[in-house]
C-alpha cells in the first residue's frame, strides 16, 4: 500500500496582531482556538455544528459590518480579526447580563468568592440555594469562565428565579432547569447527533424551557440515557447524580469501553482511588465524543460493586472457602497437571485483553498440550470468520466505523444497531442526515425502521432467500458491476446458476416480504454508491449462519461495493474484544493471527517460539467441548470470564454438563452462574485495574490503561495465567507487564507486527499493520482481495432447524437490549440500568395475544422442546404474527433455556435466532 | 376514530418534507386541539420524535394541547378595559365558572381566556363569547351572558 500524504492547504490571517495559518475551511473560532487564542463561547460545542446563538463569540473583522460571530464565520485568507477590544467586551458583558437575569449568579460575580468556603453563612447564599460555590458544577462551569474573561462584576438587571422543581426522572442525572441558560446544546446533541429527540425547546419567550412533550418522563419521551446532554451542558443544569457533589476528579485516564465491539474511547475520572465517572473522550476515534448508556453510566458501579470477587475461593464440601493466592494457584497447578492433553479445555473470553487471550491459548497449547481452546465468538461471529475467510480472505469489518457516516446507502440486516451498537447507529444517522438511503431488514420493528427508506420485515431464518432475491433483481435488471466481478472475483458462473432457484414469487413466499419492497431495496443498494452492509448476530446465529454471511459477501461483490471507502461488509462484534480474541488464536483450529494449525510450517514456527512440542490433534469448538464433557472425554475446564450457563443454547443442559466436571476453574470478576459451579474461583481485576489492548470490531487495536489498583485481592488475568503456568513448570510465562506480552505477539502475528504500545498512545491502529512505519489499514481488500480473488458462493435455500408446528406454533427469536449486556453479569448490577429495564419480557403480536387471551403485562409461560421460562408478555406490533421475541440477558427468564442447540455445520454456531415455542397464560 | 381523520390529512402531505406546521394546523382544525395521541401519530408520520413535534407546536400560540370548551370566553384586559374595570369582570367570570384564565370547565362547556385588546376600546370593558361581543360590561350582566350559553357551574 502506498502512503500519500495529502497536501494540507492553509490560509493566513491575523488575529489580535498574531499571524495564524489554519487549514482551509475552518471557522474563525477554530482558527483562533488552533492558535491558542481564547474566544468566549456558550452555545458552541465541538461535537455540534455551529449555531451562533449565544453571541458571546462576536469579533471584529476588518471590512465586515457589525460584529460577526466567530463560530459561524468561515475564516478567509488575509482576514484581520480582533477578539478582545473594549467595545467587544462591553457588548459581551451586556449580553451576558441578560443571560444572567435567569441564572443564579451570586457564584459568578460575588466579590467575596475567593474567600468563600462550604458552610460559610452568607446572605447571598440564603436567597437562592443554587448559587455560590455550592453549585455542583463549581470549577467546571463554562459560565464562570466566560464571566471571568469578560470581567463582569455586577448584574444591574433584576434576577428572576424560575422556581422549577429539580427533575429526577433519570436514574443517572438530575435536571435543574433553574440553572439552564438555553444555549440549546443538549437539545441539539439529542436531536442532531443522537437522533433521539427526547428533549426540545418548548414554548417560547420568557416561558421557553428545555423539556419533553407534555412533560413526559425522559424514558417515555424516548431518551436513551446516553448522557450526551449532560456532557454538553455548560452549566450545572444537567449533572450526573453520582458525582454531583464530588467536585473535580484528581486525574483522568483514557481507556477503551469494555462493553460492545465499537471500542469507544472513554475518560475515566478518578478520585481517592475510585472511578467516579466515565465520560466519552471528545476527540476519541471511533466514537467522536459519544458513548451509550452502558459506557457512560454503567461502569463505575460494577467496578466498585460490593459483590466483586476479592479473594480466591476453593470449594470444600460444597461450599466456597476463602483462600490465599498461593493456596489457590498451587491447587490449580497441581490439579491441572493431571488433566494435560485432550481431557482439558479452556474457554476464554472476548472481554479480556489481547495479551491475556494470547496467554490463554498459549497456556492451552504449550502447557496443557491440546488445541481445545475457544471462546464466545463461537456463539456470535464464527460464521463470519468461516465465510468471510473463504470469500475475501479476511474475517473482519472491511471498513472503519467513522466511514459509515459518508456512505450513500446503508443496508442494516440482522442488527438492532441502536441497541446493540449504539455509537455505530450514530454514524448511520450521520449518513442519513447527509442524504444517504437506509435499508433495514429485520423481522422485528426496531428504532432504525423509523429512518429507513425500505424496511424488509422478513421471517426469522429467511435471510438467504431475501438476499438472493435482491441479487436476482440486481442481475435481472442489469445493475450488477460486471467489470468489477470480471476483474476481481471468481466462481461467478456457479453463483449465477444458483440464483435461478430464487424467483421473486418463491422469495416472497418464504420471506413474507412483498416483492415490490425487495425490488426497491435491491435497486437502492445497487445504485446508491458507495453502499455499506452492516450486520450482526441476526445474520450469524442461525443453523445456516455461514450461508447467510456468504450471501452478504456475494451481494457486496455483485455490486462492487467492497474495497472502497464507506462500502464493504461490516460484521459488528458483540464483545469489546471479540476481534482481538479471534486474532490471538483463541480458536481451536488456528494459531495466533489465523495461522492454520494443520500447516506444518506454522506449527514448527510456534513450537520454536514457545520452545515445546505442540499437539496436532484438532481442537474442539465450544459446543463440542460441552458435548465431550457430557460424554466424559473432557474432565477439566478452565473458564475465563465466560458464563456458558446463560449464554449457551439449551442452557439448563449446560448447567448439568458443568456439574459433571472433575475440576472446573473459574476466573471472573463476579461469581457468575457458571462460576458458582467451579471448584476453584480466581478473582480477576477489571479493565480499569490493568493495562492492555482490546481490538474493536473495525480491527482497531486500542489501549486500556490502568486507572486504579485492583479491587481487594483481585489480580489481572494475565498475571494469574502466568502464575499457574509457572507453577506447572512451564517456561515462557515470565512477563512483568502486558507490553512485554504484546512484543511476543507482534513477533508471531504478521497482522500485528507493527504495533507497539507507544504507537497506540494517541489513537488505535487498524490491522493489518505489518511494520512500524505502516499506518494501519482502514479499508480491507482495496485494489485486490486479501485472498487474491473474491470468491462467489452458490447458495440454496435451507429451512431453519426447527419449524413451528401444531404443538409449538410460534417462532421465537432473540436479541439484546440497549440497557443490558450479554448475560447481565455486569449490567444487572448497575441499579440505574436495572431501573430502566428491570426484567425480561416476551414480545408478542396483538393478533396472537388475542387468540391466547393474553393482555399486556400478563405473566406467561414460554415453552420450547428444551424447557420453559416464565416472563411477562408485551403485546406489540413490533413483531410479526406468529413471531415472538425475547432478550437473553435475564437469568430468571433466560431465553437460552428455550433455544435450540442445533449447530451450523460449518461454523458450529447454535441457531439462537430461530426456535419453535408455544405460549401459555400463567 | 380520530385516526381516520388523521390519515386523511396525512395523505395530503405524503412524501413532503417540512410539512409539520400545516399538518398541525389542519389537525387542530379538524379535532379542536392536539392531544398526546395526536402528537404521537403526527410524530410517527413525520419521522420525528414526539418531543420535537411538541417543541414546534408549543412555540406557536395558535396550538392548543387540551380540549377546548364548547364556548370560548375572552375577557379583555387591554388598557381601556383595564381602567374601566375589566379585571373585575374577569374575576366575576372566574368565580361563576370556577376556572382560571387558560382553563376549561370540567363539563367542557366553557374555556376562559384573557386577551390584551379586541380593538373596540370605546365600548370597554368588553368580553367576547365565541364570536359575539358583549360591550360596556357590568358585574351583574356576567351571569346573564353566561346563562344564554347554557348552565353555568
Amino acid at each position: 500500500m502506498s502512503i500519500t500524504t495529502e497536501e494540507v492547504k492553509t490560509i493566513t490571517l491575523t488575529i489580535n496582531g498574531q499571524r495564524v495559518s489554519p487549514k482551509i475551511g475552518v471557522t474563525v473560532l477554530e482558527a483562533a482556538q488552533g492558535a491558542g487564542i481564547y474566544i468566549p463561547t456558550l452555545c458552541h460545542h465541538p461535537s455540534l455544528p455551529p449555531y451562533g446563538g449565544c453571541r458571546m463569540c462576536i469579533v471584529e473583522i476588518e471590512g465586515m459590518r457589525g460584529f460577526p460571530t466567530a463560530c459561524t464565520t468561515p475564516a478567509e485568507d488575509k482576514m484581520v480579526i480582533k477578539t478582545d477590544t473594549s467595545q467587544l467586551q462591553e457588548l459581551r458583558r451586556n449580553i451576558l447580563e441578560l443571560i444572567l437575569t435567569e441564572h443564579p449568579h451570586t457564584c459568578l460575580i460575588c466579590d467575596r468568592k475567593e474567600q468563600c468556603k462550604p458552610y460559610h453563612i452568607c446572605i447571598q447564599k440564603v436567597a437562592v440555594t443554587t448559587g455560590c460555590i455550592m453549585c455542583p458544577k463549581n470549577g467546571r462551569c463554562e459560565l464562570q469562565k466566560v464571566v471571568d474573561y469578560v470581567g463582569l462584576k455586577e448584574v444591574s438587571l433584576p434576577y428572576t428565579y424560575r422556581e422549577l422543581p429539580i427533575l429526577r426522572d433519570s436514574p443517572f442525572f438530575d435536571r435543574d432547569y433553574n440553572l439552564c441558560i438555553l444555549c440549546g446544546r443538549c437539545v441539539r446533541v439529542c436531536q442532531e447527533v443522537r437522533g433521539a429527540g427526547a428533549i426540545a425547546f418548548t414554548y417560547r419567550g420568557s416561558k421557553a424551557l428545555v423539556g419533553t412533550a407534555f412533560d413526559y418522563t425522559l424514558q417515555d419521551a424516548g431518551c436513551q440515557f446516553c448522557g450526551a446532554c449532560v456532557d454538553t451542558c455548560p452549566t450545572g443544569a444537567l449533572v450526573e447524580r453520582s458525582i454531583k457533589w464530588e467536585g473535580k476528579p484528581e486525574y483522568i485516564v483514557t481507556t477503551t469501553c469494555p462493553y460492545c465491539g465499537v471500542g469507544c474511547q472513554l475518560n475515566l475520572e478518578v478520585k481517592k482511588g475510585r472511578i467516579i465517572s466515565s465520560v466519552p473522550a471528545l476527540d476519541g476515534i471511533p466514537n467522536r465524543g459519544q458513548a451509550c448508556v452502558k459506557g457512560r453510566f454503567g461502569i463505575t458501579e460494577f467496578v466498585h460493586h460490593p459483590q466483586r470477587l476479592t479473594t480466591p475461593l476453593i470449594k470444600q464440601d460444597g461450599r466456597f472457602v476463602e483462600a490465599s493466592w498461593g493456596e489457590a494457584l498451587n491447587l490449580v497447578a497441581e490439579k491441572l497437571q493431571r488433566y494435560k492433553g485432550e481431557q482439558f479445555a479452556l474457554i476464554s473470553s472476548a472481554k479480556i485483553t489481547n495479551e491475556e487471550n494470547y496467554l490463554a491459548q498459549k497456556f492451552t497449547r504449550a502447557v496443557m498440550g491440546t488445541n481445545n481452546v475457544d471462546h464466545c465468538a463461537r456463539l456470535c461471529h464464527a460464521p463470519s470468520i468461516a465465510a468471510l475467510e473463504q470469500a475475501f480472505g479476511s474475517a473482519a469489518m472491511t471498513n472503519p466505523i467513522t466511514e459509515i457516516g459518508d456512505t450513500a446507502c446503508a443496508f442494516v440486516i440482522g442488527s438492532n444497531t441502536t441497541s446493540g451498537h449504539p455509537v455505530i447507529a450514530l454514524e448511520v444517522k450521520r449518513a442519513i442526515s447527509k442524504g444517504a438511503r437506509l435499508i433495514v431488514a429485520n423481522p422485528r420493528e426496531i428504532k432504525m425502521c423509523q429512518w429507513a427508506d425500505v424496511w424488509l420485515q422478513h421471517l426469522p431464518g429467511s435471510d438467504v432467500a431475501l438476499l438472493m432475491g435482491m441479487m436476482r433483481v440486481i442481475m435481472d435488471e442489469g445493475l450488477a458491476d460486471l467489470a468489477f466481478i470480471e476483474g476481481h472475483c471468481e466462481n461467478f458462473d456457479a453463483f449465477r446458476e444458483s440464483l435461478k432457484d430464487f424467483d421473486l414469487d418463491f422469495v416472497e413466499k418464504v420471506t413474507s416480504v412483498h416483492k415490490a419492497n425487495i425490488e426497491k431495496a435491491a435497486r437502492l443498494y445497487a445504485t446508491q454508491k458507495p453502499a455499506t452492509i452492516i450486520y450482526a448476530a441476526g445474520i450469524t446465529q442461525h443453523v445456516h449462519g455461514t450461508d447467510n454471511v456468504f450471501a452478504i459477501a456475494n451481494l457486496a461483490m455483485l455490486t462492487g461495493n467492497i474495497g472502497k471507502p464507506s462500502s464493504g461488509v461490516n460484521p459488528l462484534g458483540g464483545q469489546n474484544n471479540l476481534q482481538g480474541a479471534c486474532d490471538m488464536g483463541v480458536l481451536p483450529n488456528v494459531y495466533t493471527g489465523y495461522q492454520d494449525f494443520d500447516n506444518l510450517d506454522v506449527q514448527k514456527k510456534f513450537e520454536a517460539a514457545w520452545g515445546t512440542k505442540l499437539s496436532s490433534v484438532p481442537g474442539l469448538t465450544l459446543p463440542e467441548m460441552l458435548d465431550a464433557v457430557y460424554k466424559g472425554d473432557i474432565k477439566s475446564i478452565y473458564l475465563i470470564g465466560e458464563n456458558p450457563v446463560l449464554s449457551e443454547a439449551d442452557a439448563s443442559h449446560v448447567e448439568e454438563i458443568l456439574k459433571k466436571l472433575e475440576f472446573l476453574v473459574a476466573q471472573d470478576i463476579f461469581l457468575s452462574e457458571s462460576a458458582q459451579l467451579a471448584h476453584v474461583v480466581l478473582p480477576a481485576a477489571s479493565f480499569t485495574e490493568k493495562d492492555g489492548t482490546f481490538t474493536n470490531t473495525e480491527r482497531r487495536v486500542q489501549r486500556i490503561r490502568k486507572a486504579i489498583e485492583p479491587i481487594g485481592n483481585s489480580k489481572p488475568d494475565w498475571w494469574i495465567i502466568c502464575e499457574i503456568a509457572k507453577r506447572m513448570g512451564a517456561s515462557g510465562f515470565d512477563f512483568g507487564h502486558p507490553s512485554e506480552i504484546m512484543q511476543e505477539i507482534t513477533r508471531l502475528d504478521p497482522h500485528y507486527s507493527g504495533i507497539t504500545y507507544q504507537r497506540l498512545e494517541k489513537v488505535g491502529l487498524q490491522w493489518p499493520c505489518p511494520d512500524e512505519e505502516n499506518p494501519g489499514t482502514p479499508v480491507l481488500h482495496a485494489g485486490t482481495f486479501v485472498r487474491g480473488k473474491g470468491r462467489f458462493t452458490p447458495l440454496g435455500y435451507k429451512l431453519p432447524a426447527e419449524l413451528p408446528d401444531k404443538d409449538y406454533p410460534l417462532i421465537l427469536t432473540t436479541g439484546r437490549s440497549l440497557y443490558h449486556y450479554h448475560t447481565g453479569t455486569i449490567t444487572r448490577k448497575v441499579l440505574g440500568l436495572n431501573a430502566l429495564e428491570p426484567e425480561g419480557v416476551v414480545e408478542i403480536n396483538p393478533a396472537d395475544a388475542r387468540q391466547l387471551n393474553i393482555d399486556d403485562g400478563d405473566l406467561v409461560k414460554v415453552i420450547s422442546r428444551r424447557g420453559q421460562v416464565t416472563t411477562r408478555a408485551k403485546v406489540t406490533n413490533a413483531c410479526l404474527p406468529a413471531v415472538v421475541y425475547m432478550n437473553f440477558h435475564f437469568a430468571e427468564s433466560s431465553a437460552n433455556i428455550l433455544t435450540n442447540p442445533a449447530l451450523d455445520p460449518v461454523s458450529k454456531i447454535p441457531g439462537f435466532k430461530v426456535c419453535a415455542v408455544r405460549i401459555e397464560k400463567e | 376514530m380520530f385516526i381516520t381523520k388523521l390519515v386523511e390529512i396525512f395523505n395530503e402531505y405524503k412524501g413532503e418534507k417540512g410539512a409539520v406546521i400545516p399538518i398541525l394546523q389542519k389537525v387542530q382544525d379538524k379535532l379542536g386541539y392536539l392531544s398526546q395521541e395526536v402528537i404521537s401519530e403526527i410524530a410517527k408520520f413525520s419521522r420525528m420524535s414526539e418531543t420535537e413535534v411538541f417543541g414546534v407546536a408549543s412555540f406557536y400560540a395558535q396550538f392548543r394541547f387540551t380540549r377546548c370548551g364548547d364556548h370560548v370566553i375572552r375577557v379583555c384586559l387591554g388598557t381601556a378595559c383595564h381602567v374601566s374595570g375589566g379585571e373585575r369582570i374577569l374575576d366575576e367570570v372566574t368565580r361563576e365558572l370556577g376556572v382560571s384564565p387558560g382553563e376549561t370547565t370540567e363539563d367542557y362547556k366553557f374555556s376562559l381566556e384573557r386577551v390584551a385588546c379586541l380593538g373596540c376600546c370605546a365600548l370597554a370593558p368588553v368580553m367576547v363569547v365565541d364570536k359575539t361581543v358583549y360591550t360596556k360590561m357590568k358585574l351583574p350582566k356576567v351571569r346573564g351572558v353566561l346563562q344564554t350559553y347554557g348552565e353555568n357551574k
